[in-house]
């Protein structure tokens, strides 16, 4: 099969499985209403989705390695220590927690914000590798992780399930106005990145020879990190943090797809993922009745995916 | 033609590589010889953009290295370094077509693959054109990458201790390839060796670097004599014309 093909292929199963999500259950008197619900929760889903797609695919070539997911840079747990800290500090009835247009603005810009800081300080000084960025994230991620950890073992319990509930991702209570700015901020990364893909095809052999070849190496790692990290921060504001999406739908791209050419990966990848996402919605919704998460079992299969990488890996 | 002026680098306080100037002449194979640690892969590192120097300017073709655009840059010159692993499956022929990217960025034309099968046939590659890199020996591994440098089609071609790993047969066939890219293309190839004996053997020019200095430069004859390599290493060497070959013993 062509990679063509396969593309064709996933895309249909996207659709019938998109389909299947939107009309199941409906009739001629509810379809209105069970529309307007369910419309903009796929939207959200295939933007989150293939956000989290993109940003995998080229932070695994960028760092050369397909057990990384973009969650180690830290963005996550950073994530996850606004809200502990808002609703710590400010309480949950304070506007900054409560109000969801707020609180998106405030985590998407220190998310960035932080992403920024980073990436110049590293690069501001020369010597310093991809891999020493990966320590410095994941040495701050588990900083955040600690901190919020810490509050939230002192918070009050009522707070407390608050602070839970906003740990695991949600595609059930999209808020429709923010769904426009983080559709039109995905947009507009995909549009700038996407004269750059073929860049990562050769970054993808090394940086000498990509260096040799005549890519402008550390232009493109830097614009690709930033392109990460406002993917990152967009999606996990919009629905919390889905920490093994990326590595499944990454590397079932990758074992799908024989390709180097980045073009055919992310589009596979950001197919697997719709996939993935509204299969795992509706069976969420149907099999599950509403009582796990999607991204438990996101988490779920995704755990046991990584740990079968891991044993493969091994054994080579 | 290139200059190199006054370069230096400096890693914490140690000056790794030391106010060098040379030149490289065109349609020559030079080499750079010396002990470990004289700093010769990271002038060529230096001289290719791969490092950012500290001081100094590298003109090649009377342009500074930094006035180069990154494209141009990579159709004039190309380097080859041990290859590392890489972590996507390619065939010979999809890496040999990434030396076409400078020219093509990823869609090549009809001209471009013809440049891709000229490689592929000139390193004996062809038959084994579909096999993978994971599949490869070490000398064919080399093999395909100087394939990929070749359809870079570039005026000079610098490669970093290029017979590393190599048997002596492979070694030898590398080196014959090297000598004819000189003499039937007429590439500039520069290259960082250990093996004096082969840089003896086929080199026009060599350049011994000792401490990030160069302690001396010029022609074979010059060059492998008792005395002067004898310096070099803190070692003595004797030297044996052998058909031609001024060949060294030291074992």
């Amino acid at each position: 099969m062509t990679n063509k093909r396969k593309l064709i292929l996933l895309t249909i199963i996207l659709a019938i499985v998109t389909v299947l999500f939107l009309t199941l259950g409906l009739n001629s008197r509810n379809w209105n209403y069970g529309l307007s619900r369910r419309l903009p929760m796929v939207a959200a889903i295939l933007l989150t989705g293939s956000s989290i797609a993109f940003s995998s695919i080229i932070f695994q070539t960028i760092t050369n390695n397909r057990i990384l997911t973009p969650s180690v840079l830290g963005l996550d747990s950073l994530y996850m220590f606004i809200q502990t800290f808002v609703i710590f500090v400010f309480g949950s009835l304070s506007i900054a927690a409560s109000n969801r247009h707020i609180n998106f603005v405030l985590s998407v810009g220190l998310m960035i914000c932080f992403s920024i800081l980073l990436f110049n300080f590293l690069f501001k000084r020369e010597g310093n590798s991809v891999f020493f960025l990966l320590l410095v994230g994941m040495v701050f991620g588990t900083f955040f992780q600690s901190l919020s950890s810490f509050m939230q073992m002192v918070i009050d319990p009522n707070e407390f399930l608050i602070v839970q509930n906003r740990s695991f991702a949600s595609f059930s209570s999209i808020n429709t106005n923010l769904l426009t700015i983080s559709f039109i901020s995905i947009i507009g990364v995909f549009l700038l990145t996407f004269k750059d893909l073929k860049m990562l095809d050769v970054i993808s052999l090394g940086k000498d020879e990509a260096i040799s070849l005549g890519v402008n190496y550390d232009r493109v790692v830097k614009k690709m990190l930033i392109a990460v990290a406002v993917l990152i921060s967009v999606s996990t504001a919009l629905v919390g943090p889905i920490t093994f999406l990326g590595i499944l739908v990454a590397n079932l791209a990758r074992q799908f797809i024989h390709s180097y050419k980045h073009k055919f990966l992310i589009t596979g990848a950001i197919l697997i993922s719709g996939v993935a996402l509204v299969g795992g919605q509706l069976i969420a919704e149907r099999v599950m009745n509403f009582s796990t998460p999607i991204s438990v079992i996101i988490n779920f299969v995704g755990g046991m995916y990584f740990i079968y990488l891991l044993l493969r890996e091994s054994r080579i | 033609m290139i200059e190199v002026k006054n370069l230096t680098k400096i890693y914490g306080d140690k000056r790794v590589v030391d106010n060098v100037s040379l030149e490289i002449k065109k349609g020559k194979i030079t080499s750079f010889i010396g002990p470990n640690g004289a700093g010769k892969s990271t002038l060529l590192c230096m001289m290719s953009r791969l490092l950012k120097k500290n001081e100094g300017d590298v003109y090649i073709e009377g342009k500074e290295l930094s006035q180069w655009k990154d494209k141009d840059l990579a159709k004039k010159l190309a380097i080859l370094r041990q290859f590392n692993n890489i972590n996507i499956r390619l065939t010979i022929r999809e890496l040999v077509s990434f030396g076409r990217f400078p020219y093509s960025e990823g869609n090549l034309t009809d001209e471009d693959w013809k440049y891709v099968d000229e490689a592929l046939s000139y390193m004996k590659l062809k038959d084994i054109e579909d096999k993978y890199l994971d599949q490869l020996s070490g000398g064919q591994k080399q093999r395909a990458y100087v394939a990929m440098v070749i359809a870079q089609n570039t005026d000079y071609i610098f490669l970093d201790e290029p017979l590393n790993n190599l048997d002596m047969k492979h070694a030898v066939e590398i080196m014959k390839i090297l000598r004819s890219l000189v003499n039937d293309l007429g590439k500039t190839v520069v290259i960082v060796i250990h093996d004096i004996n082969f840089a003896s053997c086929y080199s026009d020019y060599v350049i011994a670097l000792k401490d990030g200095r160069i302690a001396h430069e010029g022609s074979i004859d010059h060059i492998i004599e008792s005395s002067v390599l004898g310096e070099i290493y803190d070692m003595d060497i004797k030297i044996e014309n052998i058909e031609n070959n001024r060949i060294c013993i030291y074992y």
